[in-house]
């Protein structure tokens, strides 16, 4: 049961993060170190303003403007 | 027996419906609640995605669970990545939702509540959600191309480029059909003015203690940031009633008007961590936090609707809008039931996202269905007000006039019985000197609102609060398309720019980039101030233009999933794509036509510009303007006006052509010629 309410919480909180475009770290990180482990791995700070950069510098419709 | 009991479940949702809608349309001179609006919206929506949504995704694209997503196969953790479809579809809804379902369905309610709930419910259902969901399979099949890309593969190089064009135009009319809205809202409105200019401020400490102070802690400055905002929204009472204050934040039209332009310029060239990303944090949550809380709220107060069915309005003589039903109600609900926009958000970030195609379906069409939802409570919220307040504060100031006493005079007149102390009393409940002549949705919508969330918590007293609320929440993510969204037309006109002039693309240079966000700034600029200085109201002409062009970006988002149907050989079904598609070109062409050549200057431009040149030839002047050197802009204004509008149309059939022309080559073959990226299976399964 706790369990399961750690795991809710846990979606809701990605949700949030997700709904400013900033996705999920330890995704990030498992995900790079899958890939190749020697591969640099952005730092917290660094991967959330890439996440910003992302969504708001204009480049791309991040999202609905109407 | 499972089968049964699911019949039996759907049968009673369908009467449920039903008997909501029978409600709803045949009560006559009792008040209806606005309850039976909401189930007979849920019904529909229930119905329309358990059987059309399902009929789509099996039958018309054949999803394929066992094909790979642009996220499995791209996986890098970081702009590729399985995601759970609960989160996903939280982030698309986020993504989609914007002011367009709150303002357009309160401007339509000027009609009635019921032609404005039936487009909203009938056009997601067929159109809107129908959009959203074709627009992200062919993003997922395509690797999560954009919009644009697969126009120019699928349809070719020019067509491309003249969609590019048509993007741009909307943007801008978008961008100051917006500023206006706020400008309407807060024009003589020391609280409201001191909320907003106080987010500014808040965005900037947020910004920095998120970059330096706590850094990436972004649940924790959200809430630090909430509670500064209402703070301000707290203080700004006693701002507007400070003799010392109060003058500094009362503020005209045309002075609020520069500041969103300097606003708009400065914080589109700041770097967006410092304003415009807090700002973003402050607005989605606040959006969607408002957006539930409001929906609990009209369950709870089961408010009546106060708007009858159908007014007299329909004939196209109404003071909010005007043009008859056909097609300008259509083109005013716009993005509550369809908006060309999602097109857009569709093919952006979250079919990068999808585990699964088979999502794509509760992603695409279900989030369009809560969005539709959405622009249900507004035009709840616009009905549950006495008709008379709310003509009062959607008539121009030209047809109603400056008083209480006049305002009321004329409303009565119309047959919706209003006192003056009505309206001079509600704007003191709601904390404001004046509530005549706030057209824009965002007043009304306040005050609706206020309405009915008072009535859950905190009675009468709190109505002003919850009106500056409201006003503060659609006021503060309005602004922040407009930082964001004058970056995107930004870097659209360097890329157009780039074209013709190759050193202006270069999105790093200071000076490119500050010419283009200037000729951004100033084309959006340009339409706000002529929209703030119109007697008759600005969002009487700017709106129309909004919703010609954003159904028309639908139209040619929806031309494209008809020639992609085509070119998969999936010609049994097309009717799917090609009714909506029918519909819009139907109605955005429509619409455009008598804005160029109807005979009433009240709707078409060159109409109204033939009106004023008489006018001048005699040397006469006609109000709003004051000289005939102001006549002179008028006529100039309408000329911009209907060269716009004619872009549009050029824009649509000229889509339409080359559409036709890739359907006609790809009907001559019998194989499927759609672009899309060679089918990779997950492992073992590509026999199952």
């Amino acid at each position: 049961m706790r369990k399961q309410i750690a795991a809710f919480c846990t979606a809701w909180v990605r949700t949030a993060r997700l709904m400013v475009g900033v996705k999920d770290y330890e995704t990030y990180v498992a995900r790079r170190r899958a890939l190749n482990p020697n591969a640099p791995v952005m730092s917290h700070d660094e991967f959330v303003r890439y996440c910003q950069e992302q969504r708001l510098s204009g480049k791309s419709a991040g999202k609905c403007p109407c | 027996m499972q089968r049964f009991k699911e019949m039996a479940i759907w049968i009673v949702v369908a009467m449920a419906g039903a008997f909501s809608f029978a409600t709803i349309a045949l009560n006559r001179g009792e008040t209806v609640s606005a309850v039976w609006l909401v189930v007979a919206a849920l019904s529909v929506y229930a119905i329309a995605y358990r059987f059309y949504s399902r009929f789509i995704a099996d039958k018309v694209l054949q999803l394929d669970p066992r094909r790979l997503t642009p996220a499995e196969k791209f996986n890098d953790g970081l702009d590729y990545v399985p995601t759970n479809k609960w989160v996903t579809f939280g982030h698309h809804f986020a993504a989609i939702a914007g002011a367009g379902p709150l303002v357009g369905p309160v401007l339509a309610a000027q009609m009635g509540y019921l032609p404005g709930t039936l487009w909203i419910l009938v056009g997601v259902m067929l159109a809107g959600a129908v959009q959203d969901f074709l627009t992200l399979f062919l993003s997922v099949r395509r690797d999560g191309k954009s919009l644009g890309d697969m126009i120019k593969t699928e349809l070719g190089p020019v067509p491309g480029i003249i969609a590019s064009i048509g993007i741009l135009m909307i943007m801008i009319i978008l961008l100051a059909v917006l500023a206006l809205v706020v400008v309407k809202a807060l024009t003589g409105s020391p609280w409201g003015t001191f909320a907003i200019a106080a987010t500014i401020p808040i965005a900037l400490f947020m910004g920095v203690y998120t970059r330096y102070i706590r850094p990436g802690k972004i649940g924790e400055v959200s809430i630090i940031g909430f509670v500064l905002l209402m703070l301000a929204l707290t203080y700004g009472k006693e701002v507007a009633a400070s003799p010392v204050l109060a003058p500094l934040f009362t503020l005209k039209g045309t002075s609020l008007a520069w500041a969103l332009m300097i606003y708009g310029f400065v914080a589109s060239v700041l770097p967006v961590w410092l304003l415009l990303a807090p700002r973003d944090y402050l607005s989605t949550f606040l959006k969607v936090g408002t957006i539930v809380g409001l929906a609990i709220g009209i369950v709870i107060a089961a408010p009546n609707l106060a708007m009858p069915a159908v007014t007299r309005f329909v004939d196209g003589s109404g003071p909010v809008f005007s043009g008859n039903l056909f097609p300008f109600l259509f083109i005013t609900i716009a993005c509550g039931s369809v908006s060309g926009f999602h097109s857009l958000v569709a093919s952006g970030t979250t079919p990068k996202l999808l585990e699964n195609e088979s999502q794509a379906r509760m992603i695409g069409y279900g989030a369009m269905l809560v969005e539709s939802f959405v622009a249900i409570m507004a035009l709840i919220a616009a009905s549950v007000l006495d008709p008379g307040v709310y003509f009062a504060m959607n008539s121009p100031a030209g047809v109603i006039g400056k008083t209480a006493v006049d305002a009321a005079q004329v409303i009565s007149g119309w047959g919706f019985a209003i006192t003056p102390e009505v309206l001079t009393q509600m704007a003191k409940d709601v904390g404001e000197t004046t509530i005549l002549s706030r057209a824009g949705g965002a007043p009304t919508l306040a005050v609706g609102m206020a309405h009915i969330l008072s009535s859950v918590i905190g009675g009468k007293a709190m109505m002003a609060i919850w009106y500056h609320f409201a006003i503060l929440f659609e006021a503060l993510f309005i602004l922040t398309t407009v930082d964001a969204g004058t970056r995107v037309t930004r870097f659209m006109i360097q890329d157009l720019l780039g074209t013709v002039y190759k050193p202006i693309a270069n999105t790093d240079s200071w000076a490119g980039n500050l010419i283009a966000t200037a000729l951004a700034v100033g084309m959006w600029g340009y339409f706000l101030y002529q929209g703030v200085i119109d007697p008759l109201g600005g969002i009487n002409t700017l709106w129309p233009l909004f919703g010609i062009a954003n159904q028309m970006l639908a139209g040619i988002a929806l031309t494209l999933a008809t020639v992609v149907l085509l070119k998969m050989q999936r010609v049994r079904y097309v009717w799917v794509t090609l009714l909506p598609t029918t519909w819009l070109l139907i109605v955005t062409l429509t619409a455009g036509w008598q804005k160029l050549f109807h005979d009433s200057p009240k709707i078409s431009f060159l109409a109204h510009a033939r009106k004023f040149s008489a006018s001048v030839a005699e040397g006469k002047v006609l109000a709003p303007a004051k000289s005939l050197a102001e006549m002179h802009q008028v006529v100039f204004n309408d000329y911009v006006d209907a060269t716009l509008t004619a872009l549009f149309m050029a824009v649509v059939v000229a889509m339409l052509v080359f559409g036709i022309g890739v359907a006609r080559r790809a009907l001559a073959v019998r194989w499927p010629t759609a672009r899309e990226v060679p089918a990779v299976y997950r492992q073992g399964e590509a026999d199952a």
